[in-house]
């Protein structure tokens, strides 16, 4: 069955700045990124039929690299760290934590596009560890209360 | 060139010197010489990829993986040193861990090829518990009904995303995520079935850990080697058996037409013929009800009424779907018995302006070459194709040749898959094929693009035809055709200088009004270049059913006998005569749709419709429906009560093809064997038995068959094409006709020498571009074309009865651009009822760009939405083919 299609106005133009072919893709999946924030499905069709390839392989090669989303970012984009000092300082609980308090896991992004959630490699503050980002606003020496607190916080007075 | 390529070399394999062929991999000289070397992505279709790391072995002392390593003269192989064991034990190791989560006990059983290996490398299940095993459990994708993927035991050996990209050519899966997340998939949350997937299981059968199976697999008790019966692809399967009914398929890998692979219909199409509503008794009508009775009664009443109407009251429709024994038969007993050549079948529905036309350019009317050429062929012309869907295996070819580097031109007026694949893509209104054609002639000749060698040795009538383009200027062609000249010109250009390229076509152009100009217009581009009478060169109608090339070639058609030969030249009917020891009728019969308005013309009084559903399938459907009910002696046999047989004063209960002996002969002229596998359901015949029945009834001398051999005896002294064709030569694999003789090879390609036209020549043609019969107007604003679901055949008495197959497609669908849709204020989904001048149907609305705007599409597989009840009877002059695929419809949304 026919998926519904992005109305050509709103990726037709990202679209037309290049070719047809088949090694145009990752540079085609980062524009349409560019332009909408995220990848969507559909637009991944449309990059598959600009491109000359298949479906499959679009996601396959998008799902490939971290710098793809295929949820919109919250307008607030968590990034925890997981480097090897915030790993060594309880990462994995802040992450739990923040799953937790904010309803989504990992590389989701909450209903309201208020949060999303990812995971880094590395900030670059290890002295401050476990830390995390807001933006790119660093929250440091986290603990699951510090993290609850600032959320929950936080969530009451995100604008509605 | 070819010495080198067949040159053998010698190797030395575990101390064993071996002579293997230069060309080899080093795994493929192994197995061969019987040593095994564990592997897992290897498969002899595909290229090497060299994935899955078990196949290593020492060459010349250095580890390599023996999967993609060529052979070289002289190496030094060995599969059983320390330091190949101990790596292949190791990956072993690795990919177990993943299979099952490292347990040895695996459910999969024999399909498991993983365990196998383990068993032999011989694994430590200790050593397995001191690596790392992955904690995520995924749930197992069932939302396709014929197979599973469970991805918890894949070990990502990746022979899936490869067979569906380079054997299929569709790709509907890849490796999708990373690391150790990474799975086989198509797109986020994506469930197999609203992928891109087309069901043919060519994956699944090439799965080593049994991560992707079969649902409901049945091991059958035996399997008995036959012909499909569904598309004139006509592909080698093994039928298995179990319990007295059909339960599985699998590909005969020996059979050239298939190489061993199959399409959905092929390998999971086959649980009608164990249907519970199969016809299981004869059938007569009394007090205005179908009731059942005896054969004894039926067959009586049946000669009773055909011995009132002989002669020209008498009409006999035969069927594609039957055997060539069998509509020999049927035919025959038209001709010697009731008197009349007034005998024709489906083919007048589909090809029969191939058949008028090829004879008149070619001298034959049939695919010039072998499915297996196509995929050689340096350019293939599509055009009023849609090969994947309605010709799944010969798409296959059209992808191998796309993989070999040669291009690829689709020209359909609907946005085909092929389109996808397509070097150029020309999206020509429908039914402007003899625009688009000469136009791309003229810059042929215009640009010195043409073979004037070809044409002065090999052809007639080049003048009148080279006149005759000059009406074709570039604005006329745009104006008919709809595509900008300058792309018409590129696809010129790209099939005059790519040889050998072939002409692929199929109802797109054969189904109009214009339809024998149509394929004259592909064999005077084929001639015009030179592209007839070498492999992978020449014309090629695909033709739609199982036996449809056989039923023709056996006459079954009211202007010849067996082999084409004319039934109004004197010679012909004396052979016949003598043959048959009665005295023949020298007049055409008439034409499919002549007989259904036959009956309403009062001439035809008795109908013998057999294996054939016109109440769905005849342009003007309601009035077939009309010449049906009013005839005054209707007889359908068939396997199911379709619509037509609702009609009937006696219906006459037969077996399907895996129930009787015989022979198909396919699109690409190979007559091969139908084998019975099971007995016929019920008390359901052969239809060779229930003709030759009534025929002995009938008083007639000459249907004393037991077997469909000795019918295949007399077909073969009658019929010179056929005359080299036995049982004994096809019992393995089948031949090609012309076969004249008992040690002719068969053939591969027609007119390698000469044409068998009375000069000896092709004939060009000078063509007159005619509009279709109905166009748009205010009235009724939108054009109708016709297509197939590669889920359904025909009129889907077959396919519907498959459970599988109907929740894969399961209703009409009216595909509608969005364009259109927005003017009429229709979504997908929403009804809208579709008006001819003929009648009206409602169906849903599929909103798509695969249509252009302007044209809206239907196939004519579902009863319930009869689209034939839509489309125009108005017929071709020569080949009285009605124009199906064209009509002006008005679309309204329903409510």
């Amino acid at each position: 069955m026919a998926t519904t299609e992005l109305s050509p106005l709103q990726l037709g133009p990202v679209l037309a700045t290049f070719e047809r072919r088949p090694d145009v893709l990752i540079s085609l999946l980062q524009a349409v990124q560019a332009s909408l924030g995220y990848l969507p499905p559909d637009a991944m069709g449309a990059v598959a039929r600009h491109a000359r390839v298949p479906r499959s392989r679009v996601y396959g090669v998008a799902s490939f690299y971290s710098q793809f989303r295929f949820n919109p970012a919250g307008r607030r984009r968590v990034a925890v760290c997981r480097g090897t000092a915030c790993h060594v300082s309880g990462a994995r609980m802040i992450l739990e934590e923040l799953e937790r308090t904010l309803g989504i896991a990992e590389g989701q992004t909450t209903e309201d596009r208020e949060y999303s959630l990812e995971t880094v490699a590395c900030i670059g503050c290890c002295g401050l560890s476990p830390c995390l980002s807001v933006n790119d606003e660093v929250s440091a020496k986290l603990t699951p209360k510090k993290v609850r607190k600032q959320f929950r916080a936080a969530k009451k007075s995100a604008p509605r | 060139m070819t010495d080198i390529m067949t040159s053998k070399v010698q190797v030395s394999i575990d101390g064993r010197t071996v002579e293997v062929d230069r060309s080899a991999t080093v795994l493929a000289a192994a197995l061969e010489n019987d040593v095994f070397i564990p592997h897992l992505c290897h498969d002899p279709d595909l290229i090497p990829a060299g994935v899955c790391r078990l196949c290593f072995v020492e060459l010349d002392g250095r580890l390599v993986t023996s999967c993609n390593t060529p052979v070289t003269a002289g190496a030094t192989i060995r599969t059983d040193t320390a330091a190949v064991k101990e790596t292949v034990r190791g990956a072993v190791e690795l990919l177990l861990v993943n299979h099952h989560r490292g347990s040895l006990d695996c459910d999969e059983g024999e399909a498991c090829e993983l365990q196998k290996i383990a068993r032999f490398v011989g694994i430590d299940e200790a050593r397995l518990r001191r690596l790392r095993h992955p904690d995520r459990n995924l749930a197992a994708d069932t939302s396709n009904p014929f197979l599973e993927f469970d991805p918890n035991i894949c070990v990502l050996c990746g022979i899936c995303v490869r067979t569906c990209d380079e054997i299929v050519g569709v790709a509907a899966i890849d490796f999708v995520q990373r690391g150790v997340y990474t799975t086989i998939g198509s797109a986020p949350g994506e469930q197999w079935i609203d992928s891109d997937c087309v069901s043919c299981g060519e994956c699944v059968v090439r799965c080593p850990t049994g991560s992707l199976s079969l649902t409901d697999v049945e091991v059958p008790e035996r399997e008995v080697k036959t012909t499909c019966t569904y598309c004139g692809c006509g592909c080698g399967i093994h039928l298995g058996v179990a319990g007295g009914r059909i339960v599985s398929a699998r590909g005969v890998r020996e059979n050239p037409s298939n190489e061993g692979r199959l399409c959905v219909k092929g390998r999971f199409g086959f649980e009608f013929v164990n249907a519970p509503d199969r016809l299981k008794t004869p059938l007569i009508r009394r007090g205005g009800v179908l009731e059942e009775a005896t054969w004894d009664e039926a067959l009586d009443l049946v000669a009773e009424k055909f011995s009132v109407h002989r002669g020209a009251s008498f009409a006999a429709i035969a069927s594609a779907k039957l055997t060539n024994e069998e509509n020999y038969l049927i035919q025959k007993l038209a001709r010697a018995v009731q008197g009349t050549n007034t005998v024709d079948h489906c083919a007048r529905l589909c090809h029969s302006p191939s058949v008028a036309g090829l004879v008149q350019s070619f001298g034959s009317g049939a695919m010039t070459n072998s499915s297996q050429e196509i995929g050689d062929a340096r350019c293939v012309f599509a055009i009023g194709t849609n090969t994947t869907a309605a010709h799944p295996i010969i798409g296959l070819q059209v992808m191998r040749s796309i993989r070999q580097g040669g291009k690829l031109i689709v020209a359909n007026p609907r946005r085909i898959e092929l389109a996808q694949h397509a070097d150029l893509f020309i999206q020509h209104r429908a039914g402007s094929d003899v625009a688009l054609l000469m136009g791309m002639m003229r810059v042929i000749l215009d640009e010195g693009l043409h073979d004037p060698q070809f044409i002065a040795l090999r052809c007639e009538n080049f003048e009148a035809f080279r006149e005759s383009l000059a009406r074709y200027d570039d604005a006329t062609v745009e104006e008919k055709t709809g595509v900008p000249f300058a792309r018409i010109a590129a696809a010129a250009r790209m099939y005059a200088e790519n040889s050998p390229a072939s002409i692929l076509y199929a109802m797109g152009i054969t189904q109009h009004t214009h339809g024998t100009d149509n394929v004259l217009a592909t064999s005077n581009l084929a001639l015009l270049t030179g592209n007839v009478g070498r492999p992978s060169s020449g014309v090629n109608p695909l033709r739609g059913q199982s036996n449809v090339q056989g039923a023709c070639d056996m006459g079954a058609l009211p202007n010849v006998y067996p082999g084409y030969q004319k039934v109004d030249r004197p010679e012909v009917k004396a052979k016949f005569e003598a043959a048959w020891g009665v005295e023949l009728d020298d007049a055409p019969g008439l034409t499919h749709l002549e007989i259904l308005s036959g009956v309403t013309g009062g001439r035809i009084k008795a109908i013998y419709l057999v294996g054939e559903n016109p109440a769905l399938s005849e342009a003007d459907a309601t009035h077939a429906q009309e010449a049906m009910d009013q005839v005054d002696f209707l007889v359908v046999q068939d396997i199911f009560l379709t619509e037509s047989a609702r009609y009937a004063d006696v219906v006459l209960p037969a077996a399907t093809f895996a129930e009787k002996e015989g022979t198909f002969t396919n699109t690409e002229r190979r007559v091969q064997r139908v084998r019975k596998a099971i007995e016929p359901v019920g008390g359901a015949r052969t239809d060779l038995w229930i003709t030759c029945e009534i025929a002995k009834r009938l008083g007639a001398a000459g249907f004393d068959f037991e077997t469909a051999a000795e019918v295949m005896d007399e077909i073969r002294a009658l019929t010179p094409s056929y005359g080299g064709i036995t049982y004994e030569r096809i019992e393995e694999t089948g031949l090609q006709w012309p076969c004249p003789g008992a040690d002719h090879p068969g053939t591969r390609y027609l007119h390698g020498e000469r044409f068998p036209t009375r000069s000896g020549r092709g004939r060009f043609f000078p063509l007159t571009y005619r509009p279709p019969d109905e166009e748009p107007d205010d009235e009724f604003p939108l054009v109708l074309t016709t297509e197939r679901s590669l889920y359904h055949y025909h009129t889907s008495t077959m396919t519907r009865r498959v459970p599988g197959l109907e929740l894969l497609r399961s209703e009409e669908l009216v595909e509608i651009h969005p364009q259109d849709a927005a003017a009429l204020r229709v979504a997908t989904g929403d009804e809208v009822r579709v008006t001819t001048r003929r009648g009206e149907v409602v169906a849903r609305a599929l909103v798509t760009e695969v249509s252009p705007p302007g044209t809206i599409c239907m196939t004519f597989h579902f009863h319930e939405a009869p689209t034939n009840v839509l489309t125009n009877a108005a017929y071709d002059p020569v080949a009285k083919i009605p124009e199906t695929k064209v009509c002006a419809v008005r679309v309204e949304p329903v409510g």
